[in-house]
């Protein structure tokens, strides 16, 4: 075994150049499970903890760049604000032990469909930045997860970076799971309203290989809501949602749950985030007025 | 480009510099503190960052030492258990689970000590919930919990200088 601690992100990306079988590490919190258990035996190891780069975030015209290497603390202490649906979706991460070094770059990487990081990602359309010593590129998060563990990203490449849109109106994340803490999600469910553009992003975890936008419940609630009034969402309407967000899962019986339990639950968590956010969206206001979610 | 095989490891931990020789590239800052350090305090148990009994702080910030590779901790500061009190000088959070009989056989006790240290810096008096959390990733299978939090209370008055 090899172990690499590059002091910047260019001199990562030509240790990757040189091993592309060579495996990254920040926060440890899958990884290091693998090699203790000796599940894993990486011939070589790049230490991302020290590159300046992936552990900064910035902002520019109404998106968030997050380096890969920001945790999951940080991102609910620095970003809640301005991303709300996955500074909630973090706060339901491991314990405070691992919020403090799992970061998004690992859920990208592992690309395991229980990763509660990326729905949130996916509902709001965001884009991960990889690079190689050849240059850079972005692809839709909901691309990037190619299957059960499994994404598109090349031997020489290293994840650099989220994108993700700055929320233009109420989010949120639920989860299913048998206690709050240190739970693997049985199913998950991201919303987030677009109160400018008057449509609806969703996104299923844990529910199919990769996580999965319910396109036909978005157009479906998008038509539906009143967004002039913010009149309540009538019952059936709610009911309706749930149907289409269920209805595009894929799941399987596991030790966590059956498939039919993780669809029924889907559902409930559909038409109980649309209520939230709708509720909150009503107490807020007009687009002009909303200023972020309630602290 | 060769990588380094981590013949030697250079770390702070509880306040002293340490050199520690012939430590294997795979292996967990929980290993080096263990069994080439002979600090015993952080505990070996899960492996996979469940249970919190070997939580550190790791250049300040609470860590499973079990998920940390050891030579991520090159040139940081680790702060053990065995950093914060010993059988001499007791800290106040350490005597607080005495007071408050939170410790049966033991074993979570130590990471209890450095999460609930970790909360009252930043919580000197902090609510049941907010105990919960900060707690929620050390597991005990003895007590039930209700002393342990019953001893972060009192460990956060002792520590304001209150009554106790």
């Amino acid at each position: 075994m090899e172990f690499f601690r590059p002091a910047s992100l260019a001199e990562a990306l030509e240790i990757k150049a040189a091993h592309p079988g060579g495996i990254p590490i920040a926060g440890g919190t899958d990884l290091m499970v693998e090699i203790n258990f000796d599940k894993r035996r990486p011939e070589v190891l790049i230490d991302l903890t020290v590159c300046p780069e992936l552990q900064e975030w910035s902002r520019s015209n109404g998106t968030i760049r997050i380096g890969s290497g920001v945790s999951y603390s940080r991102l609910i202490a620095e970003l809640a604000g301005e991303l709300p649906g996955l500074a909630i979706a973090s706060r339901t991460v491991g314990s405070p032990q691992i919020r403090n070094r799992g970061t998004l770059g690992g859920n990208l990487g592992t690309a395991s469909p229980a990763g509660d990081g990326v729905p949130p990602l996916v509902a709001v359309g965001a884009e991960v930045e990889v690079a190689s010593t050849n240059g850079a590129r972005t692809l839709p998060v909901a691309e990037f997860i190619t299957g059960v563990k499994k994404n598109a990203l090349a031997g020489d490449e290293l994840i650099v970076a989220v994108h993700v849109p700055v929320a233009k109106g109420p989010q949120q994340f639920s989860k299913i799971g048998t206690r709050n803490a240190m739970v693997i999600a049985v199913a998950t469910f991201s919303i987030a309203l677009d109160l400018e553009s008057r449509t609806v992003g969703t996104a299923l975890g844990s529910s199919s290989p990769r996580p999965l936008r319910a396109h036909d419940a978005e157009e479906f609630i998008a038509a539906e809501l009143d967004w002039a009034e913010h009149t309540p969402v009538p019952a059936n309407v709610a009911e309706r949602f749930g149907e289409l967000v269920a209805g595009v899962a894929t799941p399987i019986d596991d030790v966590r749950g059956t498939a039919a339990y993780r669809r029924h639950a889907l559902g409930v968590m559909a038409k109980r985030t649309l209520t939230w956010t709708w509720d909150e969206a009503g107490r807020l206001g007009a687009p002009a007025e909303w200023k972020g979610p309630r602290s | 480009m060769e990588g380094a095989e981590i013949v030697r490891l250079n770390l702070r931990i509880n306040g002293q510099p340490h050199e520690v020789d012939d430590v294997w590239e795979g292996e967990s800052l929980l290993y080096v503190l263990r069994e080439r350090l002979g600090l015993p305090g952080s505990k070996n148990a899960c492996e996979q960052g469940e249970c919190g009994s070997c939580s550190i702080y790791l250049d300040g910030q609470l860590v499973c030492a079990c998920l940390v590779l050891a030579g991520q901790a090159e040139d940081r500061e680790v702060v053990t258990v065995e950093g914060l009190g010993g059988s001499n000088d007791l800290h106040p959070v350490q005597e607080a689970f005495l007071e408050a009989g939170a410790v049966q056989c033991g074993f979570c006790t130590p990471g209890l000590i450095v999460a609930a240290h970790e909360l009252l810096s930043r919580r000197p008096d902090p609510s049941e919930s907010e105990i919960r959390e900060a707690l929620a990733g050390n597991l005990c299978r003895c007590t039930g919990y209700e002393k342990i939090i019953d001893a972060v209370s009192l460990a956060g008055r002792k520590m304001a200088g209150g009554s106790t």
